[in-house]
């Protein structure tokens, strides 16, 4: 279960972050921004070797002490960022692919919403409800 | 205890290297035993064997051997290593002694020196007692040796000496000094790395030998003592595949030893040196993943090793260590060709020694923070007889103390008051900043952007808690612009905050006045009230008051800021800013506009700027002003408080130069353009809102082009995008994001109130003089003057027209080439209001096809706009395409008096001429008169009288008319001859 999760727009602005309430929202603000280090680097690589996989799925970004951070992007370029305690051994590569996969259909409804301007903050119940889901619960 | 006591021991980081010791040499008086010296000891490069020498005397005493231990039956060891061990067999103990013995084979007293010699081994021999060091002869000798076998004498002799200095023949060097001095030094080099080797390898099955003796339950600590020291002497003899072997043993060892709070630190410790060698190792075999997996194992393995609680900081401090130790064993191993990954580099294992000597800290702070009574403890129990510990990570007051309890609880206490109050002085923040600057140089170059502004906050937060905040402003001034750009609120609000702490606490009033204005605005995420805080504050400094202290800084800072403060009201002068708004994200926007995209010279021009506030509080401004392009406008621009009352902290919501939260509001600027500045562009260079007090203290705000700051092209495109209807505001309300910009305008003429009419019969025909009537009448209500009249062919068009066209006033007459195409300038006076002129133009067309004329009619006239007279000109174009026709077409044919057709004329024998006259003209044509002008050869026979004079030709009608010719003769019979030319004069 996730610790933190972002939404991050094409030009690298936060669409939405969410994370535990325990620990310091400041610290995850900082560990998912610089975790875009390594989503930059990845897709300009992709771009030149895999130019033709539809692959979305950016796997482990760069694992620190305490957390595991996983990135994802969709065709328009827009990120999301799930971050994990490095404690949670339990959990495999393809749970992770499968939030990553629940999170966007979800993103992709809040695309949908003909009220919703693209580029602005997320904020749709629906969203934060499925984001809810993946998230640690808190005690 | 120093700082550097979690620094790993020199002698454990560098390279090992087998110790030949030299004795018998005088390198300080003899030259030669000089020279042999620098051979050996000068450019030591990587193709020499690894031999580290040491010069001695030949009486030096060597390290005691401790008699051998027959039996461990009753043996307890007191702890996992010794301290000095590893520098004895670095430095003090050698592999090999080699004697230096000048002696040639031929020397006269022979048996005397053999004796002396045998007598220098026997005392090396004898300080060796005990240890398996080997001894080597070297007998330096003036002469070169002949070939092996050759010399007779020298084997005798040879074998002579190896009985007396009981030696084996391999143990017995010859070195010539002649030329090739250190030739002969790289083979006794090697021959010595040989003996070396095998001493390592004697040592090594020296120390297995002891496994036999040893048991699991008491001999713990030697199991892993044993497998470091064979770890050790393999590397002394370069076997490193070995070394790493050993090396690996001794770490699975060390983690099965009992652990207690008592032996942590001395259990981890050995667990970190371990750890460091096997890492050391894999780096040099160049399999760094092996490296990684150990390191990472290690730290999984310790993290959770803490010991003892009231000295957590310690733990922290040994994480920080390895952590770094780590990251520099990775640098060095990439400056030596290893290349790293944006992913795995060095800086993540120097940002994570940051981050647990932040924890150290924050722990030192926690557990050192004492009552100021309790002073350093006496006696010392940090103390001990020799000055330095036994075995590693023991306790000073406590050595070779193994078993689960303190001895002495009354000490224990005592000793650890003792590190915590040794821990209170350490300079953590020195210690973070400088593990993250490694990071940060390490992440610039892994391409890691983001992750070096983050550390650079971090160390900027560093400098913030060590006090110098100068530093911490500079450090985070140069990052914050990062978040700013890619519009990480959360981010820059937590920078900002701190950044305003630095400010006021330096008395920085431009600085305190920019961050405050960010944090204030709609790029900050702090909440209400501390918006309303930092507001207030603002207010008071622009008033020239001293602000109230930021939450939660350091007391005796804060008092020193005060007088800081204090300071700055009395200092007069520097009391005004500006402040670039396009870098920044202030509370107050603006957007400045032309309300047309052109103007006309005779109406004003309009400009509006609106200004908004996003702030908690009412804001009053004191000034609004727009700069032009055309600066002389600028005084029309311009928005001032007249009040010079300070009553800025009291704004009053109805008033003009007050800013209410969330409104917009809408200030109209108007000014009459300059008659030169017509066709011209003017455009809004910046708008400046001055907020406080010309009489206090001032911020300029500057939004150059009149709009936008650092996150407002972001908005005004996410604002165009959107889809949401505008709610309706209310009357004299605007929504912000329907304003658009309108940052320049043209100055245009005044539109001319007169009439050009154009009166002629188109089409033209060629040659003719083609008249065009000007009709210009005015319906000026004033008298319009000084009207001139440009007309003929409008420039810009194939040049061949220019040629073919001409125009004139007159036409009575034909133009030539001397007449222009285009006649400007025509003076046609002034023109009453209502009155008109008419003037007629002539066109001469030399060729057919189509041009384009243009009548241009310029004038002046006088007008009245806000009150102010200027001379407006304006003028009118009427353009006009004309076509141009042939009117007629000409045959002629001779044909004889019988009108048959000839195909030549005879001499003397009368012919006709015959003209044909055929008009293609849309209009009848008169012909006024036509006439032959005959050649010299030929002659007219009656009258040649014109047949169609007054004749008038409609459209595609023909006349003809004949004269009767005929040739003279001429001298050379038949030949071609001209005949004369035809001339028509005709008009329409």
């Amino acid at each position: 279960m996730a610790v933190c999760i972002a939404v991050i727009a094409k030009e690298n602005y936060p669409l939405y972050i969410r994370s535990v309430p325990t620990q310091g929202e400041l610290k995850f603000h900082y560990t998912v921004h610089t975790s875009l280090d390594v989503v930059e680097e990845k897709i300009s690589g992709v771009g030149k070797a895999l130019a033709d996989q539809r692959e979305l799925y950016l796997g482990l970004l760069y694992p620190t002490e305490d957390y595991k951070v996983y990135g994802y992007m969709t065709n328009s370029k827009v990120k999301f960022v799930i971050v994990v305690d490095s404690s949670n051994t339990s959990l495999r590569d393809n749970e992770i692919r499968s939030m990553f996969r629940k999170l966007h259909n979800s993103f992709t409804d809040v695309m949908c919403n003909p009220f919703y301007n693209p580029g602005d903050p997320i904020q749709s119940k629906a969203f934060d409800s499925i984001v809810s889901t993946m998230m640690v619960q808190a005690f | 205890m120093s700082p550097a006591q979690w620094d790993l021991p020199p002698e454990l980081c560098c390279r090992p290297m087998a110790f030949v010791a030299l004795t018998g040499l005088d390198v300080v008086y003899n030259a030669i035993h000089r020279a042999i010296w620098d051979a050996f000891c000068t450019n030591r490069r990587a193709d020499r064997v690894p031999i580290s020498f040491k010069v001695l005397p030949g009486d030096h005493e060597y390290p005691k051997c401790r008699t051998k231990r027959t039996s461990y039956e009753w043996y307890i060891p007191k702890g996992i290593l010794k301290t000095g061990w590893m520098n004895k067999h670095l430095n003090l103990v050698p592999a090999l002694v080699v004697l230096f013995y000048e002696l040639d084979w031929d020397d006269p007293q022979w048996k005397e020196k053999q004796s002396e010699c045998a007598t220098k081994v026997e005392i090396v021999r004898t300080s060796l007692q005990g240890r398996n060091t080997k001894v080597a002869v070297v007998l330096i000798q003036k002469k070169t040796p002949l070939p092996p076998g050759e010399d007779l004498v020298a084997s005798e002799r040879a074998s002579a000496l190896c009985g007396a200095c009981d030696l084996s023949g391999k143990s017995l060097f010859v070195l010539p000094h002649t030329d090739h001095l250190v030739g002969y030094i790289i083979r006794l080099e090697n021959a010595f790395y040989e003996h070396a080797q095998t001493y390592y390898y004697n040592e090594i099955r020296r120390v297995k030998s002891h496994k036999e003796f040893l048991n699991k339950t008491t001999h713990q600590l030697l199991f892993v003592r044993h497998q470091f020291k064979m770890g050790f002497f393999s590397e002394l003899k370069q076997d490193t595949q070995n070394a790493l072997k050993y090396y690996r043993t001794a770490y699975s060892l060390v983690h099965e030893l009992r652990a207690h709070e008592t032996n942590m630190l001395e259990i981890k410790t050995m667990a970190g040196f371990i750890n460091y060698k096997i890492c050391r190792l894999c780096f040099q075999h160049n399999t760094p993943l092996d490296a990684i997996a150990q390191f990472r194992k290690h730290i999984d393995l310790c993290k959770k090793k803490i010991g003892s609680a009231e000295l957590a900081f310690e733990h922290t401090a040994w994480m920080s260590k390895q952590f770094q130790s780590f990251g520099d064993l990775f640098d060095e191993a990439i400056k030596l060709g290893l290349t790293a990954i944006q992913t795995q580099n060095p800086g993540f294992y120097y940002q994570q020694a940051a981050y647990y000597a932040q924890e150290r800290k924050q722990q030192a702070g926690q557990l050192c923070s004492h009552e100021p009574g309790v002073g350093y403890p006496a006696p010392d129990p940090l103390e001990t007889p020799t000055g330095a510990l036994d075995f590693y990570g023991q306790r000073p007051w406590r050595q070779g103390h193994q078993s689960i309890d303190p001895p002495d609880s009354e000490k224990e206490k005592q000793g650890i008051l003792a590190l915590q109050v040794k821990e209170r002085d350490v300079l953590h923040s020195e210690l973070i900043i400088a593990l993250l600057s490694n990071a940060v140089a390490q992440f610039k170059k892994y391409k890691c952007p983001r992750m070096k502004s983050h550390l650079m906050v971090q160390m900027g937060e560093e400098y913030y808690h060590a006090k110098d905040y100068t530093k911490a402003l500079k450090l985070l001034d140069y990052v914050m612009c990062d978040y700013r750009t890619e519009r990480w609120w959360s981010l820059l609000t937590s920078i900002l905050s701190t950044a305003l702490k630095c400010s006021y606490l330096m008395g920085q009033v431009k600085d305190y006045i920019t961050y405050s204005m960010e944090l204030v605005g709609r790029a900050s995420i702090l909440p209400e009230e501390q918006k309303s805080r930092i507001e207030k504050n603002l207010i008071k400094v622009l008033m020239n008051e001293v602000p109230e202290p930021e939450p939660d800084c350091d007391p005796a800072s804060v008092k020193m800021a005060q007088s800081l403060w204090s300071d700055r009201i009395s200092l007069a002068g520097n009391n005004e800013f500006t402040i670039e708004v396009q870098d920044y994200v202030p509370f107050v926007q603006c957007k400045a506009k032309f309300l047309y995209p052109s103007f006309h010279i005779d109406e004003p021009v309009q400009l509006h700027v609106y200004v908004r506030a996003d702030c908690p509080h009412p804001v009053r401004f004191s000034k609004l002003c727009v700069s032009l392009s055309n600066q002389e406008y600028n005084q029309y621009c311009l928005l001032e408080d007249a009040s010079k009352e300070q009553d800025i902290l009291e704004p009053s919501t109805q008033e003009n130069m007050c800013l209410v939260p969330g409104k917009t509001r809408k200030y109209c600027f108007k000014f009459v353009a300059k008659t030169e500045d017509v066709g011209k562009k003017i455009e809004i260079t910046s708008v400046g809102l001055m907020l406080g007090r010309e009489t206090a203290r001032y911020v300029y705000l500057n939004w150059r082009g009149g709009w936008g700051d650092a996150a407002s092209s972001h908005e005004t495109l996410q604002a165009s995008r959107s889809f949401k209807r505008r709610t309706r505001l209310p009357e004299q309300q605007l929504d912000w994001d329907t304003v658009t910009i309108q940052s320049s305008t043209m100055i245009i003429s005044r539109v001319p109130k007169i009439s050009v009419q154009l009166t002629h019969e188109p089409p033209a025909l060629t040659n003719e003089m083609y008249c065009m009537i000007v009709t210009i009448q005015s319906e000026e209500d004033t008298v319009a003057k000084d009207i001139k009249l440009t007309a003929g062919l409008k420039p810009g068009q194939d040049a061949n027209l220019t040629q073919s066209t001409q125009i004139t006033l007159n036409g009575s007459e034909v133009c030539d080439d001397s007449h222009p195409a285009l006649l400007p300038d025509i003076p046609l006076g002034d023109l009453q209001p209502g009155q008109k002129i008419v003037k007629p133009l002539y066109i001469h067309c030399v060729s057919t096809g189509s041009r384009i004329l243009l009548f241009h009619v310029a004038y002046s006239v006088s007008a009245t706009v806000e009150g102010k007279d200027i001379t407006c000109k304006c003028h009118k174009d009427e353009t006009v395409t004309l076509e141009t026709v042939v009117p007629f077409e000409v045959a002629m044919k001779f044909v004889s008096s019988k009108f048959e057709h000839l195909e030549r004329v005879f001499v003397d024998i009368p012919f006709l001429l015959m003209m044909d006259i055929l008009s293609a003209s849309p209009w009848p044509i008169e012909l006024v008169n036509s006439e032959v002008q005959l050649a010299s050869s030929m002659t007219a026979i009656d009258q040649p009288q014109s047949q169609v004079e007054g004749v008038t030709l409609q459209t595609s009608e023909c006349a003809s008319e004949c004269f009767l010719l005929k040739c003279p003769p001429v001298q050379n019979g038949t030949s071609t001859v001209a005949s004369g030319h035809y001339f028509i004069s005709w008009k329409r």
